[in-house]
């Protein structure tokens, strides 16, 4: 595999999204935040795609594991750093990337917890339990008046631009692409394949699934924190099931297991509720005459045009958006 | 003792609702090994029914005829839901694989959750009144206090209990069923109909979710389109608990999460109820990956 090539689009990422920041002060700012959440839901959905896609152990908690990241972050935004006494920009471009990192690593500490004892489960056990931690997580959430209980933590300072959204999105699609290209990668896929095959050919499976959710975890910790400086405000019932949900249906629009596929998922899953708002707003012109027609009632079916979309989707396309062939089996 | 008495019998009774619902998604489990989402939505739908042949058709309240009346048709009106849900949405997807059946399933759940709370073509979102369907007393026994509601929710879920069970083990219509969670291929190969023993099942469980939804909102008075969510999550819970696929199981499973609940209720953790369900789960299934009750699977290559 071409590992310069992967880089180089990294490296240009990460430019174009330090461009795009410099010049963001003058973009819409309704259209910047969608825009952000753009890349807040590329980074949960790359993550979840390698737990769920390339490894094949279907989680329904990753919600919850954003949830972490975003409340750690956030913690260490609003307590800890009033007290350095750093100036505003220092704690944007210092402070705030360390408190992702942070709560990267916490949400991985609570990947590894769920991972760990939930390998001895498959399929539709390993799918309950992670949603089970995920509503767990979100219960102990509410009920920590520490960082606001119920009613939510407010004050979050936003420090997510766009330099951050999308060079952690690309960081992410770099980093599951280059695992899974290198090596050591290929014993994930092993293990969404056969994983007895995979046992017999000597793969540590267990340490395979481990590192997946760790991985994955970790990222999707970095984008609960993101998450959080980009509302400024969180409630612990954003982390509910719907939101795992939500998640794995990007996966698997995406076409489970394929990379660009995931990532437009991500960005069209996102965008299609506010480009169904946006459309609500409009009107068309009446062919018969007289006055134009209202759209405003695709305002209020949006979520049902949504579900409505997914079941035609799985019924007509259930490989995915996507999903152009089963590549990775040709030699089967 | 007596409060411990108390918080027993609401543990029971929660249970036996939870009971009735895990019977629906652990059937649906034993037929296509597949969880059906959107039955926790015809849950709350079940309780729709009930509300509206009560403020609509003008069925009597407080009255054991018309209680039992609405329970029956919500019953009867799930039950056709359910086999509608799977005729359309779920039968095409016979041969695929189990993932997108559940996508699928989640995408029924979201629709009906949607539809129901759009106030033009559902019920709109906000939260109703659900009437006394039977008469409502307050009975005495010693220092024990029992309504009459209470009362009528034991007895109906006991004995939707043991209806099931009769279905599922002395009719042929439950044998098959047997059959076809023992062995698809071989029950097809033995003349069963498999299409007719799902739309079935689809059916009698619909039918069980629509009763616990009934005798939900006689606990909780107050619907919503999302009241199914947690009821659902917890009944699912339930199911997997005592072992996804075994009829027992579920029964033991509901009753466990409904007990736990209640008893956790009454002490200062109450507000972390919700996730006791999850907490239990998951320290049993560490212990017995298949459940309770279930058998372990042993893989063969």
């Amino acid at each position: 595999m071409a590992f310069p090539i992967a880089q180089r689009w990294l490296l240009a990422s990460l430019i174009l999204a330090g461009v795009a920041s410099a010049v963001s002060g003058s973009i819409d700012p309704y259209f910047l935040d969608v825009v952000m959440g753009v890349g807040v839901s590329v980074v949960l959905a790359s993550s979840l795609n390698l737990i769920n896609g390339f490894t094949g152990q279907f989680s329904l908690g990753h919600a919850g594991f954003m949830a972490v990241g975003a409340y750690t972050s956030a913690m260490l935004t609003t307590v800890v750093a009033p007290r350095l006494g750093w100036n505003p920009v220092l704690l944007q471009w210092v402070f705030f990337p360390m408190s992702l990192i942070v709560a990267g690593l916490l949400a991985a500490v609570a990947g590894l917890a769920v991972g760990a004892p939930s390998l001895r489960l498959k399929g539709d056990y390993l799918a309950i339990v992670t949603l089970g931690f995920g509503e767990i997580i979100r219960v102990m959430l509410q009920n920590l008046d520490a960082v606001g209980g119920a009613r939510g933590l407010t004050g979050v300072p936003t420090y997510t631009n766009l330099f951050w959204t999308f060079g952690t999105a690309a960081l992410t699609v770099y980093t599951v692409w280059a695992l899974l290209n290198s090596t050591h990668g290929r014993g994930f896929l092993a293990v969404a394949d056969d994983e007895v095959a995979a046992e017999a050919m000597g793969l540590d499976t267990t340490r395979y699934k481990i590192t997946a959710f760790g991985i994955g975890s970790f990222f999707a910790g970095l984008a609960g924190g993101l998450y959080a400086h980009l509302k400024g405000y969180l409630n612990p019932g954003g982390f509910s099931f719907d939101k795992s949900i939500e998640i794995v249906v990007m996966v698997i629009l995406g076409g489970m297991g394929r990379h660009a596929g995931v990532v437009f998922a991500a960005i069209l899953l996102t965008l299609l509720p506010e480009g169904l708002r946006e459309l609500g707003s409009r009107s068309v012109p009446n062919p018969f005459g007289g006055a134009a027609w209202s759209l405003d009632w695709i305002k209020e079916m949006r979520m049902i045009l949504y579900s409505l979309l997914l079941i035609l989707l799985m019924l007509l396309r259930p490989q995915g958006l996507f999903h152009r062939s089963e590549r990775r089996r040709r030699g089967t | 003792m007596t409060e411990f008495l108390q918080q027993l019998l609401n543990g029971v009774l929660l249970g036996a609702i939870y009971a009735l619902i895990a019977l629906g998604y652990t059937m649906v489990y034993g037929v296509l090994r597949f969880i059906n989402f959107a039955h926790s939505d015809v849950f709350m739908l079940g309780a729709f029914v009930a509300w509206y042949s009560v403020e609509k058709l003008g069925l009597p309240t407080q009255s054991i005829g018309g209680g039992l009346a609405a329970l029956l048709l919500s019953m009867s009106v799930c039950a056709v839901l359910g086999v509608v849900i799977e005729k359309l949405a779920y039968k095409p997807l016979r041969q695929r694989s189990t993932l997108t059946v559940l996508i699928t399933a989640i995408g029924v759940s979201l629709l009906i959750q949607n539809v129901a709370q759009n106030s033009r073509l559902g019920f709109g979102p906000n939260p109703r009144a659900f009437p006394a369907l039977f008469p409502s007393q307050q009975l005495h026994f010693g220092a024990l206090t029992v309504s009459t509601h209470q009362l009528v929710v034991l007895a109906v879920a006991l004995s939707l209990l043991g209806l099931l069970y009769w279905i599922v083990h002395h009719t042929r219509t439950g044998t098959a069923m047997r059959a076809l969670s023992f062995n698809a291929t071989a029950a097809s190969l033995v003349g069963i109909n498999n299409d007719r023993i799902i739309s079935f099942t689809f059916g009698l469980g619909s039918a069980l979710a629509g009763a616990g939804g009934v005798l939900y909102a006689m606990n909780y008075p107050s619907i919503d389109p999302l009241m199914g969510t947690l009821p659902g999550l917890k009944a699912f819970v339930a199911a997997v608990l005592g072992g996804i696929g075994n009829l027992p199981g579920a029964a033991l499973g509901g009753l466990l999460i409904g007990l736990v609940e209640t008893f956790v209720s009454g002490t200062r953790l109450s507000t972390f109820r919700d996730a006791i369900a999850f907490g239990i789960l998951i320290a049993i299934l560490l212990f017995r990956p298949a459940g309770l009750l279930g058998k372990l699977k042993v893989e063969k290559v």
